[in-house]
Parts: C-alpha cells; structure tokens; sequence
C-alpha cells in the first residue's frame, strides 16, 4: 500500500506546479530547482521506507488470515457426504477482524489486504463500505457491480462481450450472483491451456467470495441481518467468507446482530497491532536513524506525537505530518540544499553562491561557533567564502557522525531507563530521544533519579543491560565505539570474575557459620553483633564498587554523545524546528480562527484604519464585526430592536458626531439594511438562530458572553 | 400414532411423508384436508405461524415436493422488493412444470402485471387442471413492500380466477399482519413448539452409521439435558450434537467404555457440554476452532472468546470526551454547577443527593445533550486548557461513527446538535482508569 494516491499524470502536474511555486516564493532563486529535487527524492526514500515497515508489520495478521481464508472452505469442492458435515449447520466462516480505533489507517489495511487475497487466494474480493450500503438494495448492487468488474479486469482481453452486462440490466438477487459465480468459475476451468495455468496456480478451483465490511459499526442492523440470512441460505452454491473491520471491540458483534444471526456465522478473531507499536516502529525506523539527513527537532517532534497520542492515533496522520515537515524545511529554509547525503555534501557545499555563503553566516550556531575560534581564523570565516565553504564540510561531515553516535548511545541509555522502575526517563524511546533533544539531559532531575536507580540494579539485570549495549554498539555504523565496546567488555568479564569470588566466599561464609553454632548463645550474641558492627563501617563490596564505575562510565558516554542538537554547529540546515508553523497547519481551530476574525478583523484585513482599536467598537469594521461584537454582550436571546440600535450608534457615531435629536429615534434605512444582512451572516456562520420562544427575539448558539 | 389418510394420494406416498416429518402429523393431514385433491380448488390463503425452527418450511417443503404438488417457493427477505419477488415467483413458475431451463428473462413491475403474466404462465404450461401453491417464507418481510402486495397475495385465486392458494410461513402472528384498511382473511394454522420428547425424536432420528440407534439416542438424552434448558432450537441443537458428538465417542474409540456404559460416558461428556454452552453456543469462539481445540486436546480456556476483548484503546482527548458524554447524559443539568463549578458550596447535601439519583438515572438510561455542555464538562474535567481545535471536534464525530455516542434528532447541525452516551458504566471505568 502507499500513502498519497494521485493518478500518475496528475501528480506530475501538481510537483511541476510545485517546483514553480518553490522558485516564486523564495528570495533566492539559485538554488530552489535542486532544493526541490533533493526535498522530493528523500520524501520518495521516506516512502517507500514507510511502506516496507508496514508490509513488514502487517505481515503476521495478513498470514493468518490467508490461513483462515484457505482453510475457511477447503471442504466445498470436496462434497463430502460424511454424517459430521451433512448434519452440522453449513455457517458462514468469518473474520472479525479488530483493526483499532484509528479508522484512518485502515484503508491501508484494507487494500494491502485485498492485494494479497487477489493474489494468493480469490479474484472474488469486494470491499463494502457502510456509506454506500443504506439498504440491502443498495447492498447487493455495491457487491455484485464489485465482483462482476472485477471479473472483468481478470480477462479484459478475451471475451469482454459475454461478461459485459451493466449493473443496472441485472437483477439485484443472489441467484443472479450465484450463476454469475457458477459460470466465472466454470469459464475459467475451460479456458485455454495458458490461461488456465495462470489461474490454477494462484487460485483454486473454485475461490471464495470474500466480502469485507469495512466500518461494521456504521452498517444498520437491518442491513448485516439481511445480508447473512440471505447468504447462509446459499452458502452451499456459493462459497462466502465475510471480513468484519472492527474499530472498536469484537462485543459489536453481538450488539448489531440478535443470536439467531450470529448463529449462522463462524466467527474468528483477528486483532492487528497497536497502533502505538506501529507508531514506536515508525519513530524508530525513520527518526531514529542516521539514514536519512532530514531531522525533527524537538518541537516539532513533540508536536507530532502529541496529535497522534491525543486526538487521533493515525499512524498514517503522523507520516502526512512528517511530509509536512520535509516540505515546510525544503521551502523555507534556502541552505536546506546541504540537507542531503554525506556523498553529495562536498559538491554541493562548493557549489555555493555568495548569497548562501552569506546565509551560513547569518545562522545562530554558526555565530556561536564563530566566536570560539581565535581572531584570525574568525576574519578568515567571515570574509573568505572557500574557507567558509571548507569549514562547513567539515562541520556537516562531524554533524553527520554526532548523529551516528548519538543514536547509539540513545539505544544504549534506553536500555538502562526503560527497566528501572516508574520509568523517571519515560518507558518509549521517543520520550528519551524528545528529553535529550530537549536539553542537556544529564541537568535534568530526572536523569539524576534515573542514575540513583541505576546504582540499585541487581547483578543479572545489569550484566544483561550491558551485554544488550554491546549488542547495540557492535552493530551500530558509528566508528568511535571500538574503546567504549572494550570497556563494556571489560566490565563484563569483571562481573564474571566476581561471581566465581562470590561463590568461594559463600563457602568459606557457610564454614564459618558451622564454627559459630557450636558456641553457647552468649557468644553467638557478641558475634553478630560485631558483625552488624563490621558491616555497617565496612567499605562497599566489590560489585556495588563496580556498579558505581559502570554507571558512571555510562553517565560519561550520555555527557559525551548525547548533546541536545540545538548546541551543535549548523544543526539549523538539518532539523526542522518551527513547531510553530506546524502547530498552524495541523492543529486548526475554527473557532479561535472565526473569533479573531470578527473580533479584530485587522489581524486578517491588515487595514490600518482597523488597527487602533483598544476594547472598544470601531465603527470602520466591517458591519458583520460590529453586530458580533455587540450580540457578545447579550444573554442568550437578543432582542432584535436592541441591538439594531445598538448597531445604528456605533454607525452614526462617526458619520454624524453631532446627530440630530430628532432624527435619532427613525432608524436609516441603508442602516437597518445592513444590520439585517449582518445578522443573517451571522446566522449563516452558526452563532444565532431565530426563537420560539419570542418572536422578536433570536437565540444565541455560542457561550461565553454570559 | 395418526396416520395419515387421504383418498388422492397413494398410500405409500403418504407413508413416506410421515416418516419425513416426525411429531408434525396432525398438522400435516390437516394441511391435506384443507387442499384436498389435485384439481379441487382450496383455500385462497393459508397463514402459518409458529416459533423459530418449528418446522414451518421444512413441513411445508418437505410435503409439497413429496407429493410433487406444483409449487413456487420464494423467501421474502431474499426478494427485498416487491419486483424481485413478483419475477421470481413467475421464473420459478415458468420452471417449474415446463421442465426447458431456457427461461427468458421475466419483466415485471407491478401487480396488474403479476396477474397478467401469472395468467399466460398457467395456461402456457397445462397447471389448471391442479392447484398451485405459492409459499413465501417470512412473509413478515411483505409488510415493508408496497401496500397493496400483502391483501393482493390473500386473494390472489380471486383476480387470477386460477386454481392457486398463496401460503404465508411467519413468525408472528396475524393479528400483526392486518392492514389498516382491511383484507381478506386466511386461514391462520399455529404450528406449536416441539416439546423436549419431540425433540429427542426428531434428534435421534438421523444417526451417524457407525453407532448404533439408541447409543446416539443416549447422547441427544445428555445434550437435552444441558442444552434445553436455554436453547430449544432445532437446528443450532443439531449444530451442537454434530460438534460434540466425537468427545463423547472418544472413550468408545479408545476402548475405555463401551456403548452401553452411560455413566461413564455421561461423565465425560458433562463437563464438556458445559463448556460448550459457554463458548460455541454464544458464538464466544468459533465451531471450527472448538473442533480443533476438541481434535488437539487443548483447553478452552486458551482461546479466548469475543468478549474477552472488551477493551478500546483510545486517544487522550477522546477518552475525555466519551468520559464527559457520560456525565452529561446521566447527571441532571441542575447539578453540573455543583459537580464542575469550583466554589459551589454545600458538598454534602450533594453527596447525599448524587447517590439518591444515581440509581434512578442509571435505570432511566442515557440522556441526550447538547454539543456546548459536552464541552463545557470537558474543559472543566481536563487539567490543562484544551484548545477548541478542529481535532476535538472531528473526535465526536468519529466517536459517533464508532458507536460509542449517538446523535439525537436529525436536526441541521449548526443548529445544536445534541448527543447521547450510548457506553455502559463499565467501559467507562475501563477507560478512565
């Protein structure tokens, strides 16, 4: 499956438009072309990166429901005439299959699922949706039109003219279906030679039909009830097997339909993986790793995850986000060309214009970093452009081995903080990697906790933790780990030596024990008590001293490695930090958006005779603004005559500073038609309605006012 | 034993028949008496009801195809509309005595042109010497069709002028059937549930050939006796027999007891069954998978049934949301100043009065409220600000696609939508744990 579906042509239209839109909108128009390239090609990699993960995850429950599928009507052909079959109820076999809450991904699942049936198992697969099924008309016209194309689509070729009968023409019934299914399968037995090995080979002699129900919360009773009353009355002529996608819990089940329906149904349960899981491989296939150049900064990240965690789950929202991202980072940063692999850097580090030269120079880090450096290597930065250029290779190059190690050494550290009790460093990788982005991790409280805990580690748990860490830096891609692999290594063999110490020190424990029972009890006394003595000054043991040198020497490597990116010399060109923009673009607030629209319309019209306004009413605003304005004073009914006068102040008080009395009390007329137009916008936008209650009164939708 | 006895039919014919439909008799040759021979013109209509799995379409299949009575037999909820219906019975017809199976396709729209088409299909195919039979099973389904379908069905002998008797199979009774304005009545007959010996009958009647009669008569006595007391169904008790019918056998197999050593084999089987009652009856796991679980030795106990899995996984703020749902459609509107308010005053006059009204609510079920009041509890539940983002809002949407709340009234929905909680007390505590 894949994300973004958009016919080819389309799409190549819509990246042209793109390009153009990148070129027009940026200041410097150099480099935008390749920008936009590169932007693409690591989106593309990203992709399809995306998709092997999810195959991969989705691999395991796809297996098992082919199994199910296969075994589901491996006793049709075989018409078996035992006493076991010819009494048991023929029920249809189906599939709950519970997919989570997250309903946006599962047309994901879906269609990686119906791919994989039509390639192992049936050509027969229609995917039914409840929006389309409001009776079992409609129901039965969706599903016979679906599979009768889809026989089609299978041999377009050969005879079009004896299949092609339009949904419309044929009736609606199962026995149409049934001679439909009769004759599709009975065609391809007698097809020609070729033709007849292809299909042989992926299908059996007479595949199932399977029916997926993709919301089976949305279908009405009536509708499900209808269908498998119908279906398991000719299950016997037609081999059915119904898919269930579950969002919620399998108990729907049994609340949609009454038990004499469900008795008619074999139900099996599929459960797919939490959608948190996926979320955790996702972060770690993609954000976790040194492969691709583009990083999220914390922010961004944070803002991300939370979306997932608190709104919608969607694992497939959260990758849009990421796109995001990668095009809001490509578009808006111009030195976002460096942002490439380590192979092209070079190239495109000396192919540098002045401008961007210029660029770097401008970038905080670099200002930082600049400043460090001694007099005459300062003027060189700031003057010489190749210098510039030289140096940022070389500081783009140690960037790129920041991060190899970096992701290692978080590995490692989340080794440590995911077994220690209250998880002080979060349990998920991603709250560490978010804390170590954040800042100095090693300043923060909760490290110190986590260290504290870490010296109580029992022996076995630290011995596996360390020989997980050497698992993870062996195999990790960053060079400087020989040392730090060593020294684990070390520690290791310490640990062991120190077993075999202990086990000769139990025995010689055990000896001495035996002496102390022949002594009468006044002495027993006296010697456990200097022994209580003895213990309480003695210094640590050998393991508890080793303990301390292992956590400290991890509490080294976090010093070293783990530094917040922010603290790295042009992390700008990398990470994608304005969570602001994201936070605009995916979080939005119609409300908020509407209320500032009507209560300080400058902020939209950018009109500055709008812009004085302190608390009070302009009469400059639009008259929508001023009716608004005034019907937030009301209560819940406004009188309509109040507030048309209350409306025809705020007009008159600029036009006529000195009105008339007389005329005051006869409302103009282009006034009274403004305020009407007015206060039908705003019952077009939903804050008021008329009443029942009085008649000229309306009644306010919105709170807050009151 | 009444035998049946009717002087058209052969006798041997109708010796088979009553073999056929054991403890349906005295239905069976009252049904014979009312239609009477071939060419005699019977009742216009028959209405017949029973309970699920009387025997309505089994007896009244089984007796028109023994016979070889012309017949059409269509089931309502397969033909959904009124024009399936008509076209089927007449295709049915066409193919019925005519013997070809080139049947053209039949286009049939109406009722006048039921009788018209219905009129040539007789005459073409020599039926008039013999009376048709029409049987439309859960003819309930004819009340959802157009108005004048059920009274046209109740005298359709009288506006074809043919020799045919339309047979109505239902579930419930006439008296629901009649319509506003009026129509013929039939002839209404009760097909009564089988009693427990009915059942046992009927049950050991067909036995596997490797057993003997009364060693499978024996095991349907055992199920009876677990099953009957919640399940009087015909079929799904066959369903059940077949699935455990190899657990009882397994000591014979094994050469352990042999058929006549009830208790033992009783003592095998009990558990068993009650088990099964448990979990394949209420459909809690599958049959297939219960005769794997039987073929492997395993407990049930290792599957775990549909219910088990009673927990959703939501995100933060839907949690929130469906937990505030809950509030509004249970606790009345006066008390949200008292429960959500920060300075409210008199905490325990509302204790008291909370636990007074709890029980009353619950019984009363959910109310509905509207989308404001939602979140009005929301914020005031959630610690930190919630934002009124599109996120929020798209959440009660979603939450109503997962039927977890309801809307209520179709009303415009810038107009107030309103909301009902449809979740039980207990997923709420499951979530807000």
């Amino acid at each position: 499956g894949c994300f973004v579906f958009k016919p080819s042509s389309k799409k190549r239209r819509w990246s042209e438009k793109t390009a153009h839109d990148f070129r027009s909108a940026s200041s410097d128009s150099e480099d935008t072309e390749l920008r936009f390239v590169t932007c693409q090609s690591l989106w593309n990699q990203i992709k399809s990166e995306t998709e092997q993960i999810q195959e991969d995850l989705n691999k395991q429950l796809l297996d098992n429901l082919m199994s199910f599928l296969s075994r589901s009507h491996s006793n049709f052909q075989e018409k078996t005439a035992e006493w076991t079959c010819r009494m048991k109820f023929r029920e249809i076999p189906t599939a709950a299959l519970v997919l989570g809450v997250n309903v946006t991904d599962h047309d994901l699942t879906f269609r990686g699922l119906s791919d994989v049936l039509q390639d192992n198992i049936t050509p027969y697969v229609a995917l039914l949706e409840a929006k389309d099924c409001s009776g079992i008309k409609n129901l039965m016209q969706k599903l016979m039109g679906q599979l009768m194309n889809c026989d089609i689509d299978v041999d377009s070729l050969e005879d079009e003219d004896c299949v092609q009968v339009s949904p419309n023409r044929i009736r609606c019934s199962m026995p149409s279906l049934i001679s439909w299914y009769d004759s599709a399968t009975k065609k391809t037995d007698s097809g020609t030679p070729s033709k007849k090995r292809n299909s042989s080979s992926r299908h059996w002699q007479s595949p199932p039909v399977v029916v997926i129900f993709k919301d089976i919360e949305s279908f009405t009773t009536k509708v499900l009830q209808d269908f498998i009353v119908i279906s398991s009355q000719h299950i016997h002529e037609l081999p059915l097997v119904l898919i269930f996608g579950i969002a919620t819990s399998p108990m729907i089940i049994h609340r949609l339909l009454p038990h004499s329906v469900s008795s008619l149904l074999c139900i099996e349960l599929f459960q797919s993986l939490s959608c948190k899981e996926h979320l955790s491989t996702i972060i770690d296939k993609l954000l976790l790793t040194s492969q691709f150049p583009f990083k999220l900064g914390e922010k961004v990240l944070q803002v991300l995850i939370n979306i997932f965690l608190y709104h919608d789950f969607s694992v497939k929202n959260f990758i849009k986000g990421f796109q995001l991202c990668i095009v809001e980072h490509f578009y808006s940063q111009p030195l976002s060309v460096l942002c490439c692999h380590l192979v092209d850097i070079k190239k495109r580090v000396y192919s540098l214009s002045h401008d961007q030269c210029e660029n770097i120079r401008r970038l905080l880090s670099f200002r930082r970093y600049v400043e460090k450096q001694e007099s005459g290597k300062q003027i060189e930065l700031l003057t010489n452009d190749s210098a510039l250029k030289g140096e940022t290779e070389k500081l783009l190059e140690d960037l790129h081995v920041y991060h190899e190690n970096y992701i290692s050494i978080l590995r490692c550290l989340h080794v440590f903080t995911s077994s220690l009790p209250k998880y002080p460093l979060g349990k998920q990788i991603r709250e560490l990697h978010c804390a170590c982005l954040e800042n100095r991790v090693w300043e923060t409280e909760e490290y110190e906790s986590s260290l504290q805990l870490a010296r109580m580690l029992n022996k076995t748990d630290l011995v596996t933790m360390l020989q997980q860490c050497v698992g993870i830096l062996v195999s990790s891609s960053g060079k400087e780990f020989d040392k730090t692999v060593e020294k684990l290594k070390e520690f290791l063999t310490q640990f062991q030596k120190l077993e075999e110490a202990s086990q000769e020190r139990d025995v010689s424990v055990s000896s001495q024990k035996e002496l102390q029972k022949k002594t009468d009890l006044y002495h027993l006394q006296k010697t456990l008590l200097e022994l209580k003595e003895s213990r309480k000054s003695k210094k640590l043991t050998k393991f508890e001293m080793l303990r301390f040198e292992v956590v400290d020497y991890i509490d080294s490597l976090v010093r070293k490695y783990l530094v917040p990116a922010d603290d790295r010399t042009l992390h700008e060109i990398v990470y994608f930090n304005t969570a602001a923009v994201l936070r605009g673009h995916l979080n939005a607030a119609p409300r908020t958006a509407l209320h500032t629209a009507l209560n300080n319309p400058y902020w939209y019209l950018k009109n500055q005779a709008l812009k004085c306004d302190g608390g009070g009413i302009s009469n400059k605003a639009p008259d929508i603004c001023i009716v608004y304005k005034l019907h937030l004073e009301c209560g819940r009914l406004i009188n309509l005559v109040d507030w048309l006068e209350a409306f025809s102040t705020v007009v008159m008080a600029a036009e006529e500073p000195v009105a008339d009395a007389a005329s005051s009390d006869q409302v103009d007329d282009i006034i009274h038609a403004r305020f009407i137009r007015a206060v039908s916008e705003l019952e077009l936008l939903g804050f008021i309605k008329p009443s029942k209650q009085k008649t000229d009164h309306v009644a306010r939708l919105t709170w807050g006012g009151c | 034993m009444p035998n049946l006895e009717h002087p058209a039919y052969p006798a041997a014919d109708l010796l088979h028949l009553e073999s056929l439909v054991p403890c349906r008799e005295s239905q069976v040759s009252m049904l014979l008496s009312i239609f009477g021979e071939r060419h005699q013109f019977s009742f216009p209509s028959i209405f017949i009801y029973g309970h699920t799995s009387s025997g309505k379409t089994y007896v009244m299949q089984t007796l028109l195809t023994t016979l070889q009575l012309p017949h059409v037999f269509v089931n309502c909820v397969e033909y959904f509309t009124s024009r399936l219906l008509l076209e089927e019975i007449l295709s049915q017809l066409q193919s019925c005595s005519s013997g070809t199976e080139q049947t053209s396709p039949v286009h049939c729209d109406t009722l006048n042109d039921f009788v018209r088409l219905f009129k040539q299909a007789v005459a073409s195919q020599e039926l008039q010497d013999q009376t048709l039979y029409i049987v439309l099973d859960r003819a309930e389904q004819l009340r959802e069709m157009e108005a004048n379908i059920l009274p046209a069905f109740l005298r359709l002998q009288e506006l074809t002028d043919r020799n045919v008797t339309v047979v109505l199979l239902s579930e419930i009774v006439w008296e629901l059937f009649r319509p506003n304005i009026g129509c013929f009545e039939p002839f209404t007959m009760y097909f009564p549930d089988y009693s427990i010996g009915h059942l046992q009958k009927i049950l050991s009647q067909n036995h596997p050939p490797e057993y003997s009669a009364d060693f499978y008569a024996a095991y349907i006595n055992i199920l009876l006796g677990v099953f009957y007391m919640v399940c009087r169904d015909l079929k799904e008790l066959r369903h059940l027999a077949a699935l455990n019918f190899a657990k009882y056998c397994e000591p014979v197999v094994r050469g352990e007891a042999n058929e006549r050593d009830t208790r033992k084999l009783w003592k095998n089987i009990e558990p068993h069954l009650k088990k099964a009652m448990q979990t394949v009856y209420l459909r809690e796991i599958s049959s297939s998978q219960w005769e794997r679980l039987q073929h492997d030795g395993g407990e049930p106990g290792q599957l775990k049934g549909l219910s088990a899995h009673t927990h959703v996984e939501l995100p933060y703020y839907s949690k929130f949301l469906l937990i505030a749902a809950y509030l509004a459609s249970y606790n009345p509107v006066r008390t949200d100043k008292r429960f959500f308010l920060k300075h409210h005053g008199k905490i325990r006059k509302t204790n008291f009065m909370k636990k007074h009204e709890k029980t009353s609510n619950h019984l009363l079920g959910p109310k509905p409220f509207p989308l404001d009041r939602l979140l009005a509890i929301l914020y005031s539940i959630v610690d930190n600000r919630v934002a009124p983002t599109a996120n929020i809002f798209s959440q009660i949407t979603s939450l109503v696609t997962l039927q977890l709340l309801s809307t209520v009234g179709q009303s415009d929905q810038l107009d107030g939508p309103r909301y009902k909680c449809t979740v039980s007390l207990d997923f709420i505590r499951a979530i807000a744990r």
